[in-house]
């Protein structure tokens, strides 16, 4: 018993010592930013914005887009507020946070050089940072083994020889699902959605609460080995299939359908969070998250492209992404007024019998 | 008579204390909030059927659930308190890994066994040349029951099994000798003295399977909405708070009503001399129906509770994506790449966590978990056995943090706690915090039945030879409570280890956990993400092993090892 509990005792003073502190701790300035789970960064390149500002960035990881949102609105509201800066705020969450006023306007000399479609709010209390597609990715060996043509619309998929081969998450508790339930509003508009879903539902869609689900669970072309060869995710799944496989591909083995409307347009804004008591720093680190640097970093760490025209895209991206021409996208006001009645109306269309 | 209720309320100040700062304060911030005008909006399109359509089946699940654990976990338990057998050790500590996986990763693990490229259907694929698979599990009613069997049934085994281990057999032994048939025997003598422990249990697993989130929303699918996932849904999807708060309310209302309910059963009175302090022995399986029973019951517990975990760990060791160009013919190897890969950032990502870390993280927070839950759990179970009638209203006040669910809490946490020394730097005091309340309850109704059954005069007779209170303790109750004392520490250990919920809300970048660790690379795309998770999962079920046996081993002089 003793003897167990000193191997105990030792071996977690082994693993105290071993621990990495990749912080810096001796700056004199703490900028604390709010963001979701899946935002990451090269650990060098932050590690050099705050050497040259003498600051040590505190990154707050708060859940997915919206669980962040939420507690920031709330933290805020409450006047608790933890962050200095949010970023991963996407459109179609966009009138959540400027109705809640949250931010601060920042015209940021970086902005002159974005696409004007890219900026979304004309007063800069947001600015965009990054964007990405939710596309339906499909398994490449499933259709050249079954000799079956790929679907290249939207209405393909409504069609006998589709049945029960689509994976789509519900729009009601997933991002990508209310991103996909978005991109056939604006396809069909709105007479016109829910008879399309009609015909999904018909043609035996299989509906997964997260995308997890859907991706592992579901999906043929990823590692779970599901059933459907087709499903909702991201443009940029086919690079992660490709730079994360277990042997070296020559080409990725899932690829999206890039079609008219197929896709939803994500862009990702960052902001200055309202009351801030460091506006000055603040303001260079939304700077930072536009520099070359920081968008070019973009793409590997978190499978989204860059708004600068000028960051360059690595080879895995331009090799095995697609960006679709044509993708979907409707108003913030108009999604902000209407979301949860089309969420109502896809439940009670999907998930009643 | 006046000193002791002195001394009562004095056991009370530091549990009440407890819970009203970190629980009751939070909770009443958060519902402030949410009610306010600000966010009255919500309301516009509320109806009724939004509360009672999830009630209703969060009821009828929890029901069907709670009951199909009962129907193999007692049988379980009365296997390991009576019997040995080879190996009984080892499978009583596997089976208590399933308590503390978190949900991604048991989805995972029924994914890779009953999945449509799970072992079972390949197997049957390949055995009857089938084409496609024959087992459709996931996203169905009996997904979620069988979750639950598989994370709660460790629940009735351990606090059912510490009761029946000190049960003197010679009672129902007696009753026979008297005439009585050995099912009579049971009914009569057995069951009466297990009922609390039973009805403890009962309430546990209701009350978990009540608030299950994950499990529903993950193996369930969409189709099945409990209370806690649209609390979630409410709040965090819809941001409608008010109709969260509501549900919130609603859900915290049914579970203070449970508490009270069982609370109030008969408890039987029984002659305190029934409960032996030193475990009654086990013996070997000796009569045609003794055998029968134990392998049944181990092949059943073998099945249900270990090939999951099982088929999750063999997993992480193969490969199954075919060579290029040959899909359709599933191409298995051993591995140990994903293994490797944990210790290896790819991406000189800020946010990679090296294996070590996070176990040391986990590790850290179950301790201080651990300590916190059975020491507050010990002064509280005193308190509520010299307060008599007032207990009825004070338990169930202790067992509420079981109703809260993760989101409200979580939110209640930050608005009250944000920015104060316990949410700044690297150490997160608010996660065992958090964790000691889902735990607190546990370990109250683990020493609650045995402390009950301590005989009055024991202590009376060692009080009158002049003994000092502490002596009393050390030399009457400690030996007694001993077991109970041990399976607390493993309740709260597992407890702080699985955990996510709270976890994702606090945990800060700098200190993460297991959970926190597995869920980041199940939230990628690309198989070495996805064997990686497994891998990870894999690791904190070897952690969990680990501290089960260590805490098992933790014995009093000259007990026998149980």
């Amino acid at each position: 018993m003793k003897k167990l509990l000193l191997i105990l005792t030792i071996s977690m003073l082994l693993f105290a010592a071993c621990a990495p502190d990749t912080n810096n701790l001796s700056a004199s300035r703490v900028l604390n930013v709010m963001t979701h789970d899946s935002f990451d960064i090269t650990a060098e390149l932050l590690a050099k914005f705050e050497r040259e500002n003498d600051v040590r960035v505190n990154i707050i990881k708060a859940g997915d887009a919206g669980s962040a949102l939420n507690r920031l609105i709330l933290t805020s509201t409450a006047g608790a507020s933890e962050a200095d800066v949010f970023y991963g705020l996407d459109n179609s969450f966009l009138s959540r946070a400027l109705e809640n006023e949250i931010f601060e306007p920042y015209q940021s000399p970086a902005l002159m050089h974005i696409d004007a479609s890219f900026q979304l709010d004309t007063s800069n209390r947001v600015l965009p940072i990054n964007y990405g597609d939710v596309c339906i990715n499909y398994d490449k060996a499933w259709f050249a083994e079954h000799g079956l043509a790929v679907p290249t619309s939207l209405e393909d998929l409504t069609l006998p020889a589709y049945q029960g081969l689509l994976a789509v998450e519900n729009p009601s508790t997933s991002s990508p699902g209310l991103a996909f339930m978005m991109a056939t509003i604006a396809h069909f508009g709105e007479d016109g959605w829910l008879d399309y879903w009609k015909q999904l539902k018909d043609n035996q869609v299989v509906i997964a609460a997260d995308w997890e689900t859907a991706y592992y669970s579901n999906f043929s072309g990823s590692s779970g080995k599901g059933a459907q060869p087709l499903v909702v995710s991201y443009a940029s799944s086919p690079v992660a299939e490709f730079i994360y496989a277990e042997v070296e591909l020559d080409e990725a083995p899932t690829a999206s359908i890039v079609a008219e409307h197929a896709c939803w347009r994500q862009i990702e804004f960052a902001g200055i969070v309202k009351g801030t008591q460091q506006r000055a720093l603040a303001e260079k680190f939304i700077d930072f998250l536009l520099s070359k640097d920081f968008q070019e970093d973009l793409p590997l760490q978190m499978f989204v492209y860059p708004v600068l025209p000028e960051a360059l895209l690595p080879d895995e991206f331009t090799r095995s992404s697609q960006i679709p021409e044509k993708p979907a996208t409707l108003d913030p006001a108009y999604i902000a007024k209407n979301r949860e009645l089309w969420v109502e109306q896809w439940l009670e269309l999907m998930l009643s019998n | 008579m006046k000193r002791s209720i002195w001394q009562t309320l004095l056991l009370w100040v530091l549990p009440l204390a407890f819970l009203l700062i970190f629980f009751y304060q939070p909770l009443l911030a958060i519902f402030r909030l949410v009610f306010s005008a600000q966010f009255s909006q919500g309301w516009k399109l509320f109806r009724w059927s939004q509360i009672t359509k999830p009630l209703a089946f969060t009821l009828y699940q929890a029901t069907l659930s709670t009951v199909l654990t009962l129907v193999l976990g007692l049988p379980a338990a009365y296997l390991f308190a009576r019997f040995d057998f080879a190996g009984r050790k080892f499978l009583r500590v596997l089976i208590t890994i399933p308590f503390i996986l978190p949900t991604v990763v048991v989805a995972a693990a029924f994914n890779t066994l009953l999945g449509p490229r799970g072992w079972l259907n390949l197997g049957l694929m390949s055995l009857f040349n089938l084409s496609a698979p024959p087992i459709n599990m996931l996203n169905s009613l009996s997904a979620i029951l069988l979750a639950h069997i598989f994370y709660n049934t460790s629940i009735v085994i351990r606090m059912v099994g510490s009761s029946l281990s000190r049960l003197r057999q010679n009672l129902p032994l007696a009753a026979q000798n008297l005439g009585a048939s050995p099912w009579r025997a049971f009914k009569e003598v057995t069951l009466p003295l297990l009922m609390p422990a039973i009805l403890s249990a009962t309430l546990m697993v209701f009350l978990f399977d009540f608030t299950s989130f994950g499990v529903v929303l993950m193996l369930g699918g969409p189709q099945f909405l409990t209370l806690e996932v649209e609390i979630y849904n409410q709040a965090v999807n819809r941001f409608n708070l008010p109709v969260a708060g509501l549900l919130s309310i609603v859900q915290l209302a049914f579970t203070l009503l449970v508490s009270v309910l069982i609370n109030r059963s008969k408890q039987p009175r029984y002659g305190k001399a029934a409960l032996a302090s030193e475990s009654s022995g086990l013996r070997e399986a000796r009569t045609r129906w003794e055998k029968i029973f134990v392998i049944v019951m181990v092949v059943v517990l073998l099945l249900l509770m270990v090939t999951p975990t099982l088929s999750l760990l063999t997993r992480s060791f193969f490969t199954f994506d075919a060579a290029r160009g040959e899909r359709g013919e599933l191409k298995t190897g051993f591995t140990l790449r994903y293994y490797r890969e944990l210790f290896e950032n790819r991406e000189q990502s800020l946010f990679y966590v090296p294996p070590i870390l996070a176990i040391r993280n986990s590790m850290i927070y179950a301790s201080i978990t651990m300590v916190l839950a059975t020491v507050l759990g010990l002064i509280s179970v005193y308190a509520i056995q010299k307060s008599g009638k007032l207990s009825r209203f004070l338990e169930p006040l202790i067992m509420l943090p079981l109703g809260a669910s993760a989101v409200t809490l979580g939110l209640g946490f930050l608005i009250v706690f944000g920015g104060t020394v316990l949410t700044q730097g690297r150490f997160q005091a608010l996660i065992p915090v958090a964790h000691t309340l889902v735990a607190l309850p546990m370990v109250i109704r683990t020493l609650l039945p045995a402390l009950r059954g301590i005989p009055e005069n024991l202590r009376l007779a060692a009080k009158s030879m002049g003994a000092s209170p502490l002596r009393v303790f050390r030399e009457v109750d400690l030996p007694v409570l001993f077991r109970a004392i041990a399976v607390s520490l493993l309740f709260a250990f597992t407890i702080s280890l699985g955990e996510f919920g709270a976890s994702s809300f606090l945990s800060n970048t700098a200190m993460p956990t297991i959970p926190v660790a597995i869920y980041r690379y199940l939230s990628q795309p690309g198989a070495l993400n996805y064997g990686q998770a497994l891998a990870m999962s894999s690791l904190l079920m070897v952690v969990c092993v680990a501290g089960s046996l260590i805490i098992e081993q933790i014995h009093l002089p000259g007990e026998e090892v149980f």
